[in-house]
């Protein structure tokens, strides 16, 4: 094997990702290192100009309150979204952390603004809003220009600041003197044949969610065609496990209902062009069933519906065999028409629509628009198909899975402080181990705006973290960092001991390779945890089952093998994942209840149970590779 | 739907450390053949179809075939980013043309300078709530908070 060269890098700051929540993290945190001299250091897996999700771009800014008015509708203030939110996760949410959002989210729509992303508004300038908290955007260059902005913040702090790219981060570090203390990372580069090594005063892990967990609908060609970039795999979750920290709603993964195979986006056709989802028969399926919708009350009462109850009432129409559902995008012609009688008029304003409705998918899923052209299928003519796509878990989004986490001091509720005995805002239950966007758990609806925000709030955090400890020094002894060595190129070093055993180096009874184990893992979350191979339905026997066949995977880790470093980077995104699985499917064993109906649902508890409006948490002993699931409060400040 | 590499248009970015394509996928999918100096797709199983490296080839030597799971062959979405917007031309598998134009930024490339206009950090408001240009730059005098 090929020897990897030791770098290590010492910051006060390091910053683990560079997506929405790292660069708005690496911009706040710069503005507050500078005066005090601090370093700051941005390490992402790829390039951070297209990093994340957020990689293709964005056609709408989902969350903004417009607390000042100048919108074109809705102004509105976090207290109105906390509610909204809560209720659209059926009434658990850390209230105080989605409101700390809120009331900072438009902050950063205004430095976007700045910065040069084209926000749509009206002759006044004011912004436009789709719906209650969506702003429209044409955001190609979302990512890339808010890159700009983390780089250029970084670069104000001159040789204090430094990004490093194509680093694949596997651990954490834990400090050797101080207990339950984070001390830096290790990783790789997928590029250079360097083993990293990073000791900071402070670390933040913004690496997104995970996709590829579940398995995706497409599994040929298509495979990377998931509704999240194949590239996000649950790092954050793995890392905070890794370290003996707590995470929350594991079980809660979101299922996105969107144009079929394609994963074209369905908000803008929703809320901007109330276009018509209708079933098979031409009937709606939205609000089609009162009966079977009340075991879910109050939540499911409450309007907009919420996002879990709309997916469940997908399920059940599907059940009753009414599926395929289509998205009529040519009635809303015909509404043009009946609605306007200026043949001009009517000819400009079906011209917009079009724009707009390609514009949606180009800005953000490509392969949206392609299928269409694919299909011969022209969206003023011809309905396409809808379908709910496979589990994601993507804290950010209308879910809530993440890190359990310090909120703000004005916020967080005394029940809370326990797990926090050092207050500072977005802190995990490990000590100097910090997370934002879909990091957070029990924080819903950031979407990209409060992702970015977050990673603000997590920035001047880790700021003031660093400048609170300003005389603590990482404690990493050499054994350690050469026992991480070992750890970390261990698929390759078994790869090249075990290679020549076989012809054909594909097949060998002393190794997996990254792909078989996700596909194994993928296999077991989707036939026992509720993937859509089961129509999202799951039980405590198939749980138990899955859990068993988790633990074999889990053992098996031992024997991921890779060729090169790109692999390499392939079977720690593997690993990682499978952890994430396991924590989800131990949650969904706990949870006696099906809270969250289109997302998952219990055969043995197809109901809602309120008396189990809790959190149900989850840490992992690296050591024991013990599990242990319990509740916490939910508590409500609004 | 995995992007491609046109033989006779890539030249391998010649003379740079690295091709656009392999600084860009945010999947580390591209590679660079250093003895035919052409790129290519090594895991188009892994592809997001993001056309990160569609966008940014030099050559305009890239493009995109639809994954053949479920899209029918013959249709293509093409970009061309300039500096300030986009434009696209839509092929549909019947032959039909459509042609888009969006904008991308509405400021020069290279121009943000987020912490000028502000006052330098002052450690004493790391006590605060408040974040860079906050309060004034949402137009309200007050951060909101919960009565307890």
């Amino acid at each position: 094997m090929k020897d990897f060269a030791t770098q290590v890098v010492e910051t006060d700051v390091l910053i683990l990702g560079g997506g929405m929540s790292g660069c708005g993290a690496a911009v706040e945190a710069a503005y507050w290192a500078k005066p005090l001299g601090l370093k700051v250091t941005l390490v992402d897996k790829a390039a951070i100009d297209r990093s994340g999700p957020v990689a293709m771009g964005l056609s709408a800014i989902n969350t903004y309150m417009g607390m000042d008015g100048k919108v074109t509708m809705n102004s509105r203030m976090p207290e109105r979204f906390v509610e909204y939110v809560t209720n659209d996760q059926m009434g658990i949410m850390r209230q105080d952390l989605v409101y700390d959002v809120a009331r900072h989210v438009d902050s950063t729509v205004r430095h976007f603004d700045k910065w040069g992303l084209p926000i749509w508004k009206d002759e006044k300038g004011n912004y436009t809003k789709s719906g209650e908290w969506q702003v429209m955007i044409s955001g190609e260059s979302y990512k890339i220009i808010v890159a700009e902005a983390a780089k250029a913040a970084l670069g104000a702090l001159g040789d204090k600041g430094e990004i490093m790219e194509r680093v694949m981060i596997t651990h954490l570090l834990k400090d050797e003197k101080e207990e339950n203390r984070i001390a830096g990372a290790v990783g790789f580069s997928v590029r250079e044949d360097k083993f990293y090594v990073f000791k900071a005063k402070v670390t933040i892990a913004l690496m997104g969610g995970a996709v590829h967990v579940f398995r995706p609908r497409s599994q040929g060609e298509g495979f990377g065609r998931s509704w999240m970039p194949p590239f996000v795999n649950g790092s954050v979750y793995a890392l905070v496990l890794q370290a003996g920290g707590e995470l929350t709603q594991m079980d809660n993964t979101f299922v996105p209902p969107r144009f079929k195979d394609s994963y074209g986006p369905v908000g803008t056709f929703f809320l901007l062009f109330k276009t018509p989802a209708l079933n098979a028969y031409d009937e709606p399926y939205v609000g089609a069933y009162p009966k079977e919708s009340a075991a879910w009350a109050p939540y499911a009462d409450a309007k907009p519906t919420p996002t879990p109850m709309r997916n469940y009432e997908m399920i059940l129409c599907a059940k009753e065999g009414k599926a395929p559902f289509l998205m009529h995008t040519e009635k809303v012609v015909e509404r043009f028409k009946q609605e306007i009688s200026d043949p001009k008029e009517l000819k400009k304003k079906i011209k917009m629509y079009e724009s707009e409705a390609w514009e949606d998918f180009l800005d953000m899923t490509i392969q949206g628009a392609t299928n269409w052209a694919a299909h011969n299928v022209d969206p003023l003519e011809k309905p396409m198909e809808l379908q709910l796509s496979d589990s994601v878990f993507i804290g950010s989004h209308a879910c809530s899975c993440g890190s359990w986490c310090c909120g703000a001091e004005d916020l967080m509720p005394a029940e809370y402080k326990d797990a926090f005995p050092e207050h500072y805002n977005c802190m995990t239950t490990v000590k100097g181990l910090f997370t934002a966007g879909c990091g957070v758990g029990a924080c819903a609806h950031k979407f990209s705006s409060g992702s970015h925000v977050q990673g603000r709030i997590v920035g001047k955090s880790v700021v003031k973290y660093a400048n609170d400890h300003k005389d603590y020094v990482p404690t990493v002894s050499d054994a350690t960092i050469a026992k991480y060595k070992e750890i970390v190129f261990k698929p390759m070093a078994l790869f090249e001991e075990k290679k020549n055993f076989t012809t054909q180096v594909d097949v060998n009874p002393d190794y997996i390779s990254p792909h078989n184990y996700l596909f194994r893992l993928q296999k077991i979350m989707g036939e026992y945890a509720g993937g859509w191979e089961t129509l999202y339905g799951t039980s405590d026997k198939q749980l138990e089952i899955g859990i068993w066949k988790l633990g074999l995977l889990g053992e098996d880790a031992e024997k991921l093998a890779a060729k090169n470093a790109h692999e390499l980077m392939r079977a720690w995104e593997a690993y990682h994942r499978y952890l994430v699985g396991e924590a989800c499917a131990r949650t969904r064993l706990a949870r006696k209840e099906s809270r969250w109906p289109g997302y998952y649902y219990k055969y043995d508890y197809l109901k809602l149970d309120d008396s189990q409006r809790n959190f149900i948490n989850v840490k992992y002993d690296i050591n024991t590779k013990e599990w242990t699931v319990f509740t916490r409060p939910m508590i409500e400040i609004i | 739907m995995p992007s491609y590499v046109m033989t006779e248009k890539c030249d391998g970015c010649k003379g740079q450390d690295k091709t656009a394509c392999m600084y860009i996928c945010p999947n580390n999918l591209m590679m660079l053949d250093k003895e035919k100096m052409k790129a290519y797709n090594q895991e188009p199983n892994y592809c997001w179809e993001c056309y990160c490296c569609v966008k940014i080839c030099p050559q305009q030597a890239m493009d995109v075939r639809s994954y053949q799971d479920f899209a029918p062959m013959g249709a293509a979405s093409t970009p061309l980013r300039g500096s300030q917007d986009i434009m696209w031309t839509i092929k549909f598998r019947d032959g039909r043309i459509k042609r888009f134009k969006y904008p991308t930024r509405t400021t020069a490339e290279g121009s943000i300078k987020p912490l000028e206009g502000f006052p330098e950090a002052n450690p004493a408001d790391l006590n605060s709530q408040f974040l860079l240009g906050e309060p004034d730059i949402m137009g309200i005098k007050e951060l909101p908070t919960v009565k307890k």
